[in-house]
């Protein structure tokens, strides 16, 4: 054993690499990014020839994921809470097809959306797609359940979750590591029995009832995992069931005594053995979840139970946001410090472009074309440009997920608005923008597509692009009219002419592609 | 031996070396730690936070609870006023008096500080100006790990080593500038 001070999300990294991890997949996202950079800069990891390139988008990677499972080997797919929203097709039909090597879908949430558009819990797409889904409550679990996952996953031929939160994601701690590496697997992809993952209806049939048929084994795995723990407590008045990070908090408030039965859960399907004796030997059950109130609501059915069921349902924690040990320590009424009132010296600072930064003279020069042409709508997207929102820009007038820029834009086009303007990310652009803009280059939509291209995925630390060096490529192979795909320089020098040239594509009857191309001043500070 | 530590600041300010700097110290002395950041934000000047808890025993929750960390250390004084909720009425604040004005509402100034010093026990200082003193004005967070190290439980030595650690690889001059900037800062601090 040797001791490291680890991030969660590298706790789960090493833990992956210990036992015998072949590819990791991922496109990059808070809180989830720090695993495939952890990998990349992995010396063992590189001697290995482990995987680690970032991939174009979540879909992308959990499918890649998927083959190379399909061949025999340990891979691990990452992303934050909405990339399995775009993963999700992939992700529900490999617990159809099942799995061959061990596979690991790792989602990272966001609750209180520090860095996100929502707080949605990756653990109802685990009961969703029905597999098994790990909970890790320290970064030294996390480090114990990637090997735990791919045995479970190979074990039970099923893709295995890995719920992360962006507490443990993103919190630091002692890990003691294994000295004792686990071999990668041996490539094998010519068995015959690999006819599973042939989603005809006439083997899908075969296959769900089988992954029906599973659903006993994950509970009764789930029953001696050895991350589920139930501990007795003299006070019966009321019994806990705390999940992940949730139950650091119990923790915290008890002060590691806590005087009543606590199921600590970090393995679903929920143990039911250990589910049936808290039920049946406590009055109330108070359950403290991170995230979105899952077990709460299974607990208390549709109609609700009397009240017996407590936690974020009830009001006794709160129903949005992320747990913290003062509210967990009120939830059962233990005394906690008086705060003072919030001084009203201070002020908001939110987050703004860098000095330099390339979206800045972007945004200039499109809202200098925008202010003469008052029924114009802008359709943003995610990015660090989406800080175009906010003063002193106030240039866009959407953002909902990435590559909605350009989708919406045309749906707004449909309806009547002119001029629509789409405003995108180099990385969001190739992770769900290409597919829209084709859609647009198919009925020439009048909408002007503004491709910031910084060379790089700015907002999460400056990762690979790939469309780096061949946007315009990319766009006239799509099939955009090569007159109207203008590369500008966003410079303020250029001001006047990237006026001139934004104006006449947003008056132009049809498609357009205007690319704004200066790099990222992170990134090019780094290379220097 | 138990600590909890809040630092403070503006993005792009360093707070994460500070942290690091225990933390690699603490390790050293054989305690637990657990130090919940804030990443993602590529973008620089947001408000940025983190929490670094110290332990001989296990420590359970990654997030300290409001109303009981030992010390803040704020490298910027209004957010020293943001994060000043989770300090124990016996903590100490350790706060830097160089603004950072990125927006249009800053408070005046000399309210904020005066706001800082009614704290029963806080320390502001000039930390960049300390740093300039003895050197390099970029080794104002060595200035700030100085002011705090009385409060951390851990023998001074063991702090400086690891400072010296940090910074070998930048040579023996910028290790030196740093070395003294925590000793103006550990100065600047008797008496609290
Ligand atoms: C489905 C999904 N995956 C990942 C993210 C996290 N994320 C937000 S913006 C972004 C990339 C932005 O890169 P780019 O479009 O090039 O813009 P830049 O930040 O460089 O300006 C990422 C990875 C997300 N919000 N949603
Ligand atoms: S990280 Fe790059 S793209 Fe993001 S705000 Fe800074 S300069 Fe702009």
């Amino acid at each position: 054993m040797t001791q490291l001070l680890l991030l969660g999300d590298e706790a789960l990294a090493q833990g992956a690499l210990d036992a015998g991890l072949s590819g990791c997949y991922a496109y990059p996202g808070t809180p989830s990014t720090e695993i495939m950079e952890y990998l990349q800069g992995s010396r063992e990891a590189a001697e290995r020839g482990v995987h680690r390139e970032w991939s174009c988008n979540e879909k992308v990677a959990m499918e890649e994921g998927l083959g190379m499972s399909f061949a025999g080997k340990r891979a691990m797919v990452c992303m934050k809470h909405v990339g399995l929203n775009v993963a999700a097709d992939g992700f529900v039909n490999a617990a159809v097809t099942g799995t061959h090597g061990g596979l690991l879908v790792v989602s990272a949430d966001d609750p209180s959306m520090h860095s996100s558009q929502n707080e949605q819990d990756s653990r109802f797409y685990a009961q969703f797609a029905m597999v098994p889904c790990l909970e890790p409550s320290s970064q030294q679990e996390a480090y114990a359940m990637a090997a735990h996952g791919f045995a479970l996953s190979e074990r039970m031929e099923t893709p295995v979750l890995v719920r992360l939160c962006t507490r443990l994601s993103h919190s630091r701690a002692n890990v003691a590591v294994s000295v004792d590496k686990q071999p990668m697997k041996e490539l094998d992809a010519l068995n015959e029995m690999r006819g599973r993952f042939v989603l005809l209806p006439v083997i899908a049939k075969r296959n769900y009832v089988r992954l029906c048929e599973k659903q006993d084994e994950f509970a009764r795995l789930s029953e001696e995992s050895p991350f589920n723990r139930y501990s007795d407590g003299p006070d019966r008045s009321i019994g806990v069931i705390a999940t992940g990070i949730g139950y650091n908090y119990l923790q915290e408030a008890f002060a590691g005594a806590c005087p009543h039965p606590v199921l600590k859960i970090s393995q679903y399907p929920l143990p039911k053995r250990q589910l049936s004796r808290l039920l049946a030997e406590c009055r109330q059950i108070m359950v403290i979840e991170e995230g979105m109130p899952l077990v709460e609501q299974m607990l208390r059915g549709p109609l609700g139970d009397g009240g017996r069921t407590r936690g974020r349902l009830t009001g006794d924690l709160p129903r949005t946001g992320e747990l913290n040990p003062r509210a967990v320590a009120q939830a059962f009424g233990l005394p906690a410090p008086a705060l003072p009132a919030a001084s009203p010296l201070v002020k908001m600072r939110p987050p703004r472009l860098c000095d330099g930064c390339p979206h800045a003279n972007s945004y200039d020069a499109l809202n200098e074309v925008l202010k003469s042409r008052p029924t114009s709508r802008v359709f943003g997207d995610i990015g660090c440009y989406t800080l175009g929102a906010l003063p002193p820009y106030n240039a866009i007038h959407t953002c909902v997920d990435m590559g909605a820029s350009i989708a919406m834009a045309k749906g707004a086009a449909d309806a009547g608005v002119h001029p629509a303007v789409a405003v995108i990310g180099d990385s969001t652009f190739t992770h769900s923008g290409m597919t829209a803009l084709l859609d647009a280059v198919w009925e020439n939509s009048p909408i002007t597509v503004v491709i910031l291209d910084n060379g790089t995925t700015g907002m999460t630390g400056g990762q690979t692009s790939q469309a780096a060096g061949h946007m315009e490529n990319i766009c006239a192979g799509l099939g955009v009219a090569p007159e109207h795909i203008r590369i500008l320089t966003p410079l303020p020098k250029h001001h006047a002419a990237n006026v001139e040239a934004l104006a006449a594509e947003l008056d132009y009857a049809g498609l357009s592609v205007v690319i704004l191309r200066r790099e990222c001043i992170q990134t090019l500070r780094r290379k220097k | 031996m138990k600590k909890d530590i809040v630092l403070a600041g503006v993005g792009g300010q360093g707070i994460l070396t500070i942290a690091s700097i225990i933390g690699q110290a603490a390790v050293k002395q054989g305690l637990n730690i657990k130090q919940s950041e804030v990443h993602g934000m590529a973008q620089r000047g947001g408000a940025v936070l983190a929490h670094l808890r110290l332990s001989s025993d296990a420590i359970h929750s990654d997030l300290i609870a409001p109303g009981t960390a030992d010390a803040l250390i704020a490298v910027e004084p209004m957010e020293a006023l943001r994060q000043a909720e989770s300090l124990h009425p016996q903590g100490v604040i350790l706060a830097n008096s160089r603004p950072v004005a990125n927006i249009g509402d800053y408070p005046e100034l000399e309210t904020v500080l005066a706001a800082l010093r009614a704290y029963p026990r806080s320390l502001v200082i000039d930390a960049e100006a300390m740093a300039a003193a003895v050197g390099s004005a970029r080794a104002m967070n060595m200035v700030m790990l100085g002011a705090v190290s009385p409060f951390l439980g851990m023998p001074v030595e063991v702090l400086e080593a690891t400072i010296a650690e940090a910074f070998a690889r930048k040579g023996p001059e910028v290790v030196a500038a740093n070395r003294q900037a925590f000793a103006a800062g550990q100065a600047a601090a008797k008496g609290i």
